[in-house]
This record gives structure tokens, sequence and C-alpha cells, in this order.
């Protein structure tokens, strides 16, 4: 008799079976292979047919880049010389053109002898951020992060220095008044506060700066927003939409979310309009149009203008993102926030965004990616973007006329390598967040 | 009868009905819609009571103790809590909200920040108790519920039971005066019933005014001063527990204790 009557008679175990290894081919490499590859007749044909896709594409591009010629004058010259190696008829890059333009992909056509500016700045740019991206950075360094968008401006506009110490000012006698009246509630000193700002920035500070300068005159060489381009032009105008748009696109997406009509109406047709438009309606917007809305003779900065349509373009679509965020959190919190006497601001500020900006988190770095690489449609504008004002720029010369591929690939694998980084970061951050298990 | 979830004797030294009135509910009443949830309700609640209140679900009793820290808003009569009239006043509800604490069904913890950061975090905020002062405040009731080690966890980290027990270690360290109890074992595997049930007489036995929207009857037996049972948005019959279970008077209270506790 064997033990498969033990259902019908009373049975104990007497000794535990130890763990065994699983058998060959049921674990590792050759598991997977056979699991994802190879499991059936189809999936065999179709990894065979990948395959081939995979290798004549290799085989069709790497020569080209293999070929690349480094070290020449013009398009003429590189084609010269792979002919030359490679026999009539190969192909080759012609990297020599980026090897002599570079700066320009980078700078545009700021002066050479004041790179070192955008440089320290785009340095500057990583300690500012650090406080907020990582946590061993001394939580002090959040000082800087304040300061660094004055100084950025500064550096990379230049000009008198009293300019960012004045324009700076303005802002801590805003947040003076918003402390002070801020006593009597949050909406009075709300509102104070951003009178004062905007009527000091509306009248005083432009004489303010004049005073100053005429008595003591300290600055550094002024660079035009003409001169801006490629990537200086697009990270300037990616960093600061990306960090107006966040908090703009917090406070519609509370907004769209209010008890307040009027509030509410508002928030909900600011978020609709902007996500009803193309961005390039709006660019055009800034370039032409608010000019005529403008009182006549004031000279609005044409990146500034820019970026802020950007960044209103930018935060209606997190706006929404976030909101999806808010929506995912059950009501118990609110009401623990809520029966716990925290009031709307502290509930919002210490509850509940901290979780809906967790969950939010790949739809707003998806937005940032997005608008990071819609920066390149400024070009519609007349500004020299990297992806096609710069490439037109070079190839408007006569040496480099009807290169077409290089430029593409180059500014291609920066912007790639820029937004591949704020993709890990999303991850690592997102990772770093997780609170459910263990 | 039930078999009540605690053998020990309920100590009731400290079980003391003042005469102060903690909470007066006046003639109040609450729609949802067109849906007259809460009709006429009448109670007064006076310090040191622990009260339960029972009834079928849909009978408005978490409905009318949502009401007392403004979750839910009344449209008709008063409602007094600490001698603070409930209105539209942002103030006057934040000054109640501090004064009462609330406990809810599926604890509703903050699952971002850790056990202590739950803890201290309205006292902080609200009480702008300093940051020392509030940590050793939490740790005296994390102790008290039992679960000090836990301190540094996530809320994801503890058992139902455990996060219920900081549910309420965390409404405790605001000092509240009352305590708000929304049905806090229904969501619970039985096994962990008890220990939060013991918390809740400790608290009792301490003297804090309490009402319960429970079906614990072992609870209502062995804690309770008072029993109310509700239907239909109305308070039915209350009295107090020996008399409640013993000798029902309405035909809706014999209804629903013989469907709750004979098996």
């Amino acid at each position: 008799m064997s033990d498969t009557h033990a259902q019908t008679v009373a049975y104990v175990r007497e000794t535990m079976l130890p763990q065994q290894a699983a058998p060959t081919g049921q674990s590792g490499v050759i598991k997977w292979l056979r699991e994802n590859l190879f499991s059936g007749w189809v999936n065999t044909l179709l990894t065979l047919a990948g395959l081939y896709v995979a290798y004549s594409f290799v085989m069709h591009f790497y020569p080209w880049f293999a070929h690349g010629v480094w070290d020449a004058n013009s398009l003429k010259e590189c084609r010269a010389i792979i002919t030359d190696r490679y026999g009539a008829g190969a192909t080759g890059a012609c990297w020599a053109m980026i090897h002599e333009r570079w700066h320009q992909f980078l700078f545009g056509f700021y002066p050479s002898e004041l790179y070192w500016r955008p440089v320290l700045t785009f340095a500057l740019l990583f300690v500012a951020v650090g406080p907020l991206m990582f946590q061993w950075v001394p939580k002090k360094v959040v000082w800087f992060t304040l300061v660094f968008p004055f100084l950025a401006v500064w550096l990379l506009w230049g000009g008198s220095v009293w300019a960012p110490l004045l324009v700076l000012a303005g802002f801590v006698l805003g947040w003076i008044v918003f402390s002070f009246v801020g006593k009597f509630g949050p909406i009075a000193g709300f509102s104070a506060g951003a009178i004062v700002t905007i009527l000091y920035f509306l009248l005083a500070v432009g004489p303010l700066i004049d005073l100053f300068h005429s008595i003591i005159p300290l600055g550094i060489e002024h660079v035009d927003s003409a001169k801006f381009g490629g990537f200086l032009l697009a990270i300037t105008l990616g960093v600061g939409g990306i960090a107006m748009s966040l908090p703009a696109g917090i406070i519609l997406a509370l907004g769209r979310q209010s008890d307040m009509p009027l509030v509410k109406g508002l928030s909900i047709i600011f978020i609709e309009f902007i996500r009803g438009v193309p961005l390039i309606t709006l660019l055009f917007v800034a370039s032409l149009l608010l000019n005529y809305f403008l009182p006549p003779g004031t000279n609005f900065d044409i990146i500034l203008r820019v970026m802020i349509l950007v960044t209103m373009f930018a935060a209606a679509y997190i706006a929404e993102v976030i909101r999806g965020g808010l929506a995912a959190l059950p009501r118990g919190q609110y009401e623990a926030a809520d029966a716990l006497g925290l009031d709307y601001w502290k509930a919002q500020r210490l509850v509940i965004l901290p979780q809906a900006l967790k969950i939010s988190i790949p739809g707003i770095v998806s937005t940032f990616i997005g608008m990071f690489k819609d920066t390149t449609l400024v070009v519609f504008v007349g500004l020299f973007d990297p992806l096609k004002g710069i490439p037109d720029f070079i190839r408007a010369d006569f040496n480099w006329k009807g290169i077409y591929w290089e430029p593409f690939v180059f500014v291609g694998a920066i912007f790639f390598i820029l937004n591949f980084a704020m993709s890990r970061y999303s991850m690592h951050l997102e990772n770093r967040l997780q609170r459910d298990n263990h | 009868m039930t078999e009540p979830h605690f053998e020990r004797e309920v100590d009731r030294s400290h079980m003391q009905v003042s005469d102060e009135v903690a909470i007066q509910i006046e003639n109040m009443n609450k729609w949802y819609g067109q849906f007259h949830v809460l009709r006429d309700i009448d109670l007064t609640v006076q310090r040191g009571e622990r009260i339960v209140i029972a009834g079928p679900s849909g009978s408005g009793k978490s409905t009318l103790i949502r009401c007392i820290n403004r979750l839910e808003e009344h449209q008709q009569g008063k409602i007094i809590v600490d001698g603070i009239e409930l209105t539209n006043d942002l103030k006057n509800i934040d000054k109640i909200r501090r004064e009462v604490g609330m406990v809810f069904q599926h604890f509703n913890l903050f699952p971002h920040l850790t056990i202590l950061e739950n803890l201290t975090l309205a006292p902080i905020w609200v009480r702008k108790t300093p940051k020392k002062e509030a940590i050793e405040t939490a740790m005296h009731f994390l102790e008290k519920v039992k679960i000090p080690e836990q301190a540094d966890k996530y809320p994801g980290q503890l058992s139902g039971g455990q996060q219920q027990r900081v549910a309420i270690a965390r409404s405790l360290c605001m000092m509240p005066r009352i305590m708000l109890f929304d049905e806090p074992t229904s969501a619970l595997d039985p096994e962990m019933i008890k220990e939060v049930l013991d918390t809740m007489i400790e608290l009792a036995e301490e003297g804090m005014t309490m009402l319960c929207v429970t079906h614990e009857m072992g609870f209502a037996q062995a804690v309770a001063n008072r029993v109310i049972f509700m239907a239909d948005g109305q308070i039915v019959e209350q009295n107090n527990p020996h008399d409640f279970f013993n000798n029902p008077q309405s035909d809706r209270t014999k209804q629903f204790l013989s469907q709750i506790l004979g098996h």
C-alpha cells in the first residue's frame, strides 16, 4: 500500500523536506530564453525576424558612424576624405562641423570671452537644486537656492549688480508685508504682499537701479537676449519654466478643487484655455501680441516673455496631473487632517500635497520633459533654438551647406542625455518615497 | 449575550459623570439632498460619560458623531461643544476640533509620515508645541498603547490593530477633552479587536468623555454608562446598559438586539 490513502487515513509528516534546486532548464538564462524568446514557433520566428532587423539596422548605420570625419573645414572636404579612405559610394558622418561649431550649439552667439558666465551658472544650478533633489545635501543650502535665480539672471545677462539686488529686495519687501499683514489673515497678507511687490516693480525698481548705479557703478558686461541661442537658450527656458510651472500648477490644481466659485471658475478657464491652444500660438502671442497690450516704450525681454508663456503652458498640464494625484487620495486623509484641527493650508501642505505629488511624479516629470523639448519651438519667434535655429544658421555658411543628419544626431543625443537623467531621477525619487513595505 | 472580548475587571473608580455639559445637541436635523438622515436629535452629554451608539447600518449613527466635529454639516438646530456653538465660523470649528479627538473605522493614518511624525504633526502645527515636547508626549502615548518600538516605522508596516492604536494615540496627543470613535473595530480582524478595545477601556478608566459608534456589545456592557439606539435617523431608545440589554422597551430595539445577540 502506498501513501495515497492519506485523505482517508490520519497522517502526520515525520521528516520535513529540505529545499531542493529547481531542475536545469527551469531556472536562470535558459529558462528566461525559453520563456521569453522561444516559447513557441511563432515567437521563435518573431525573435529571429527581430534579430535580423536589428542586424540590418546596425549594419546600415555603423559605417556612417565609423567613417566619421572629425577634422575638416567644409562638408565638401569631409566627403572627399571619406571617398579617399573608404572608396567611392562610402557614407560617413561629417563630425567636423560639430568640432568647428560646437560652441554655437551650446551658447548661440554669446560672446566667446564670456562663456565662463553661462558655464558657472550651469555649475551653480546643481548646487541650487541639490537640497531640493538629494537628502544628503545640507538643508542650509536652500538659502543659496532662493538667491540663485537672481544670481543666474545677472550672470547670464550681466548689467548692473544693483538690478538683481533691487529685484531681490522687491521680493523681500513683499515677504515682509505678507508676514506683517498676514497676521490679519492669509488672504489679506497675500494680496497686500502681492500689491506692494507689483507696485514696486512697476514704479520704483527702474529708477532705483539707475540711482544706485549712478552712485556706485558696479556691474559686468551686458549681453543682449538676441545673443542667446542653442542649449543655453533651451536650458534657460527649460529650467526657468520647470521652476515656475510646478508651484503655478499646484496652485491651479488646488484652485480647481476650491469651494470658492470664482477661484474654481478662473482656474478651470485658465487650464482649459491654455490646454486647448497650441504652444506655437502662445509663442506668437508672446512675441507679437504682448507688445500691443503693454504700455508703449516698455521693453519686455523676449526670453522672459517666452518663459512666462512656456510656464503657463506647462502649469496647465501639471495642474491636471496633480489633480489626478489629489483625486487618488482617500477621503479619510482629508477627514483625519480636519479632525486634528489642521486648517486648509496646513492640511494641504503637510498631509495632502506630499502624497498627491508623490503619486503625480511620473506625470509631472513627463510634462517637464515635454516642456523642455518644446523649448525648441521658440525658433518660430526668431530665437536660435539648438535643433533648427542654430543648424539653419550653420547651413547658411557655404562650407556647411547641405549638412542635415549630423546636427540632428548631436542635438538629439544631448537632449536624450538630459531627459534621460530627469527620467532616472524621477524613478529614484519614487523609490525613495516608497512607504508601503519594509 | 455575545462573549465579551476581555476578561479583566474594568476599574470604574475614575469613571465619574460630572454635572458639566460637554456636548449639547438641540433639535438637530440633517439632510443629504432630499434624504432626511438625522431627525430631531436631542442629546446632552455630560463630562465623563461613556456613550455607545448602536443601530442598524444607515441609521445615521456615524453621521451624528461626525456632525459633532463638523466633518458633516447640520442644517437645522444647535450643536454646542464645550460651550462653543458650531456655526459656519471657521474659528469656532477649529477650536472645537482641537478639543475633540476622532478615531475612524479605517484609521486614516498619514502613510507618508512615520508613526512618530503622525503623532507630533498636529501638536506641532496646530498647538504650536515645541518639537521636543511633542515627541515626549507622543512617546508617552505610544507607550500607553503599547507600541513605542514602532515609532520610526511607517503606518503601512503595522498590523490593523497596531494602526488603530496609533490612531488613538494620535488623537490623544492633542489632549482632547472628548473622544469620538466611529466604528473603530469594524475593519479589524477578530484577533486584533481585543487590543483596540483594551486601549479604549483604559481611556474610559481615566475618565475620558467618549462617544463610540460600535457593534461591540460586550464593550458597551463593560464600559458604557449609557447606550443609545438609533434607527432611521432618530434616537429610538436610550438607557443604562443593564436595562438596555435586559429590558429593551421598543420593538425596533428588541428586534435589533435579537439580531445581533441571539446566535
